[in-house]
């Protein structure tokens, strides 16, 4: 199977007045496994349509390989695309949906068939092939539309939240099977989502999305320790926040919050910015005062298993401090003083 | 809150918890409802069909069961040709209705078109005049001395039979049905989820593949329903073939038969057998095809239709292909309209001159088929809301012991070609005198309002139904746990919110019984008795009579496009109406 990275160029497009891509860039390599990750509305989905062909025209150029797609018809471009919804064929078996695309591309019968069994066999399913659609359960029904995508061979998979139709479970098994699958074919492959666990388990590396902007490129662990904004640091995973200043003597440099507490900042960390990120792992709680403690009072609790989740209320701003858990621990109850200790070598400064 | 439903104001709470249902006072007004509009549909519908369904199936002269009629009527020529005319004619009004609103649907469903909006409302247009009244004006324009052959002749020195025998019917029936197509298509079309077409696309399909693999094969339930309801109205349509003077098809000869023979001659039964199971049958292929077929695929994260804009050089044949098929369609309207302002059309492209004066013969000679109309439709529609009212609220708010049958027998009559009605109706009432008079029942006039009744009930029944689902069960309650007992509920909360509804119902049955015909025609004794549909008929018969039947086919046009649309702003106005009030 050939293998054809993705090279977004300047891209923006517009729903009439409305502009919904703003200038988006990217460069997605051959046999990656690539996420684009954003709130609702923020034109993932636009995006993706965009390099499979459908809504309007982009500006910019679109290239797979080396061959810029835009302006070119769908049906032409060969690529891949699962559809949130499935979009089964419910008039046709499950022989015919997956045959579908090789027909289109008048291969003889004789050769459409092995195929065929062959993309069912990959999914898991071929014991199915003369169901119809409405007789098939979500998460066979995605694997389906999953084997009609791959068995045309296209040079790149583009799949639009296509496990948000299934319950939970099966949700975690599916993005397994979906990964072992795209390792296994190594074809280029985008996958939507506004879940960010979902992006972090599956992609190589995702583009965080919002307004039509990307926010950061990068793994998922650069994004999430390195966030180069507060909007991706509060949408992967949970981020407190305090405003204040950098101060800098000499070489030492502390972060000094709107409350006035001091958190000394460790050598070589950047030094400008207004914000502090503060991880809950990152903050211990302890009883008495010392370096770096900021005080407040705990105000809610909450026992997840492994850890016990605090929300404490420091001058008025409510964080969160996760603190793990383990047998015979201590709780601190609500409305006891706690102090705050942080951990400012894994914190961030914006 | 069923308990409370069923009891019937305070005093009556103690025994409506220990007694059932069925025997609680107030209610018992709705039984006897109940009953009364049962016999009523037993008396006036499933009696005289099956008066005909039985004498179908009997010796004229013993009374025997025999299958003797049936092999008599196989057994001669011209019934065999009729049957099979009527088969054909049907057969391809279906592929001509469908070659009239498929593009109509698909290129104003499936693209960006102006106009989109204009054509799925013209395209209801033929349906608001009877197709009989359409069928002479269409002689004048396709037919062989018509506009179109004589200007083809001078231009070409061609002609088409377009009109000619069976042609006629199927040009005139497709025209008229087409609607039922387009309607049922369109929402199909329109219901097909943009990610399917789409998925195709993503697998190289696109055009006409795209259309014949995807497309339409999504949308083959609606086209089926539409398809199916177009064959059996023109199997069982008796004005047009009559009005086009094309004898040897089903219906037109049943009504021959009984007419000039009487009606002890068993053929018009056996056709009237043949009709209504030829209806059930489609109606029941239909559904087979459909079961299963449940297509309504708009989905999560899908998105409805998507439409295309048109390249120009698409957009000029799009523009082409709906103004040419517009021009058809509303060929008969225009062609009455010239009729009625003309004063002599024949052997010319266009009438030689104009002239009110059949708007004047028409008066003078119709004010009593105008006054019988309005009479008849008038008491038919009156009734149909009455008993449709009584029906859908004793279905959906009581558990009266076989309301469901209520419903289903009221609905049958959909299934009963006019023909066969009137059949039954002639079969059953001559023996029976009218009281005091005592002139045989058949021929009274009361019988034809009755028909008309029976005719229009299923669309009043429905319409009511729709309304009385609008009315939410919690106002009953209120006002019933406020006191009121059941009857003055009804009066005072449950027909006031169904205003609307059984209006809207009043008015489209008043409007289509207007210009019904089928059953009429065999119902009518004397021109003193005769409506306005007939009266047009009659007018038709004679060249000379031709300007002022066209004069009164614009009047029947009028009536019936001022209910429909009367209806469609009730029911607009009585869904704000009620909108406004649930934001209060
Ligand atoms: N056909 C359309 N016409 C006009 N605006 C549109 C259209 N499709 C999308 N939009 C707008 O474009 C923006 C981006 O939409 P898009 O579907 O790409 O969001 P998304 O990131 O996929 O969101 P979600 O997670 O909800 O699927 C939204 O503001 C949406 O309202
Ligand atoms: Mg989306």
């Amino acid at each position: 199977m050939t293998k054809a990275g993705i090279k977004i160029e300047d891209v923006h497009l517009s729903f009439g007045e409305t502009e919904v891509l703003k200038g988006v860039n990217l460069d997605i390599k051959p046999g990656e496994f690539f996420a684009f990750l954003g709130p609702s509305g923020s034109g993932k989905s636009t995006l993706l349509r965009a390099i499979a062909g459908f809504g309007p025209d982009p500006r910019g150029r679109i290239l797979i390989g080396d061959r810029n797609v835009v302006g070119q018809s769908p049906w032409k471009r060969n690529v891949g695309m699962v559809f949130q919804s499935y979009a089964l064929w419910p008039h046709m078996s499950v022989r015919d949906n997956v045959g579908f695309g090789l027909k289109e591309r008048k291969l003889p019968n004789a050769q459409i068939r092995p195929k065929v069994d062959a993309a069912l066999d990959l999914v898991g399913l071929a014991h199915l092939a003369d169901r119809m659609p409405n007789q098939l359960s979500g998460g066979q029904q995605q694997r389906i539309a999953l084997a009609r995508t791959i068995v045309v061979e296209p040079e790149v998979l583009l799949l639009d939240e296509p496990l948000s139709n299934l319950d939970a479970s099966l949700r975690v098994q599916m993005r397994r099977e979906l990964l072992n699958l795209q390792r296994k074919l190594g074809l280029t492959t985008i996958f939507v989502t506004h879940d960010q666990e979902e992006a972090n388990t599956t992609s190589d590396r995702m583009a965080v999305l919002d307004g039509g902007v990307i926010q950061q490129i990068g793994t998922p662990q650069e994004l999430y320790d390195t966030p180069a904004n507060l909007f991706v640091a509060n949408f992967l995973g949970t981020a407190n926040i305090l405003k204040g200043r950098v101060e800098a003597d000499g070489t030492a440099a502390r972060f000094v919050t709107e409350t006035g507490d001091h958190l000394s900042l460790p050598a070589g960390m950047r030094s400008s910015g207004s914000n502090i990120v503060l991880r809950p792992q990152n903050i211990t709680l302890l009883r008495e005062e010392g370096p770096n403690t900021l005080t407040g009072t705990i105000s809610h609790k909450e026992f997840l298993g492994s850890q016990i989740r605090y929300l404490v209320n420091a001058g008025g701003t409510e964080m969160v401090v996760d603190q793990s858990h383990s047998a015979g621990l201590d709780w601190f109850e609500t409305g006891t003083q706690v102090f705050l200790q942080t951990n400012t070598s894994s914190a961030i400064v914006l | 809150m069923s308990s409370s439903s069923s009891s019937s104001g305070a005093q009556a709470a103690g025994l409506s918890d220990r007694v059932p249902n069925w025997l609680v006072p107030n209610l018992s007004g709705l039984h006897i409802a109940a009953v009364l509009i049962a016999l009523l549909l037993i008396g006036l519908l499933l009696v005289p069909v099956a008066q005909v369904m039985i004498v179908a199936f009997q010796d004229p002269a013993t009374g025997a069961a025999t299958l003797q009629n049936f092999v008599d009527f196989f057994g001669t020529s011209l019934f065999r040709e009729s049957f099979w005319n009527s088969f054909y004619v049907s057969a391809m009004s279906v592929v001509v209705a469908t070659a009239i609103a498929l593009p109509l649907a698909y290129i104003t469903t499936r693209f960006h078109f102006s106009g989109s909006i204009l054509i799925q409302s013209l395209g209801f247009i033929p349906l608001i005049m009877p197709p009989f009244v359409g069928a002479v004006a269409m002689q004048l324009i396709f037919g062989r001395n018509g506009t179109v052959n004589l200007l083809l002749r001078d231009w070409f020195g061609i002609s088409i039979p377009f009109m000619e025998g069976l042609n006629g019917v199927i040009l005139v029936q497709s025209i008229h049905y087409f609607p039922f197509i387009l309607i049922n298509l369109s929402a199909s079309l329109r219901n097909i989820d943009r990610s399917m077409e789409e998925a195709a696309q993503n697998l190289g399909s696109h055009g006409m593949r795209l259309f014949r693999r995807i497309v339409f094969p999504l949308a083959m339930p609606g086209y089926i329903a539409g398809a199916a309801l177009v064959f059996i109205k023109v199997f069982d349509d008796l004005g047009t073939p009559l009005l086009l003077n094309v004898n040897n098809m089903l219906a037109p000869q049943a009504f021959l038969r009984i007419s000039s023979i009487g009606i002890s001659d068993p053929m018009g039964y056996v056709i009237s057998v043949i009709l209504v199971v030829f209806s059930i049958l489609s109606l029941w292929a239909s559904f087979l095809f459909m079961r299963g077929k449940d297509y309504a695929t708009v989905q999560k994260g899908g998105g409805g239709m998507a439409k295309r804009s048109l390249k120009p050089l698409e957009k000029t044949l799009a523009y082409g292909t709906v103004i040419l098929i517009l021009l058809v369609v509303l060929s008969p309207h225009l062609g009455l309209l010239l009729l009625s302002f003309g004063t002599i059309w024949s052997f010319a492209p266009l009438p030689d001159g104009y002239t009110l004066q059949n708007y004047i013969t028409m008066w003078e000679g119709s004010k009593t088929f105008i006054l019988n109309t309005v009479l008849y439709a008038g008491i038919a529609a009156t009734l149909d809301v009455i008993i449709g009212t009584a029906i859908a609220y004793i279905v959906l708010r009581t558990g009266i012991f076989g309301r469901k049958a209520l419903d289903y027998l009221a609905t049958a009559a959909l299934a009963v070609p006019g023909v066969v009605l009137g059949i039954g109706y002639l079969r059953t009432f001559h023996q029976i005198d009218v009281p005091f008079t005592g002139e045989p029942m058949a021929s009274w006039w009361v019988i034809i309002a009755l028909a008309l009744m029976i005719r229009r009930l299923p669309y009043a029944l429905r319409a009511c139904t729709a309304a009385l689902q609008q009315v939410s069960l919690a106002l009953e309650e209120a006002a019933e746990s406020l006191g009121a007992t059941k009857r003055r509920t009804i009066q005072k909360v449950v027909i006031p919110l169904m205003t609307g509804g059984i209006l809207a119902g009043f008015v489209t049955s008043f409007a289509t019984a207007a210009v019904e015909l089928s059953a009429t025609i065999m119902l009518v004794s004397s021109n003193n008795d005769a409506p306005l549909a007939y009266g047009i008929y009659l007018f038709m018969q004679t060249p000379s009579g031709r300007g002022a039947g066209a004069a009164l086919g614009i009047v029947a046009v009028i009536v019936v496009a001022i209910g429909t649309i009367a209806s469609q702003i009730i029911i607009e106005r009585d869904k704000k109406l009620k909108a406004s009030g649930d934001a209060h």
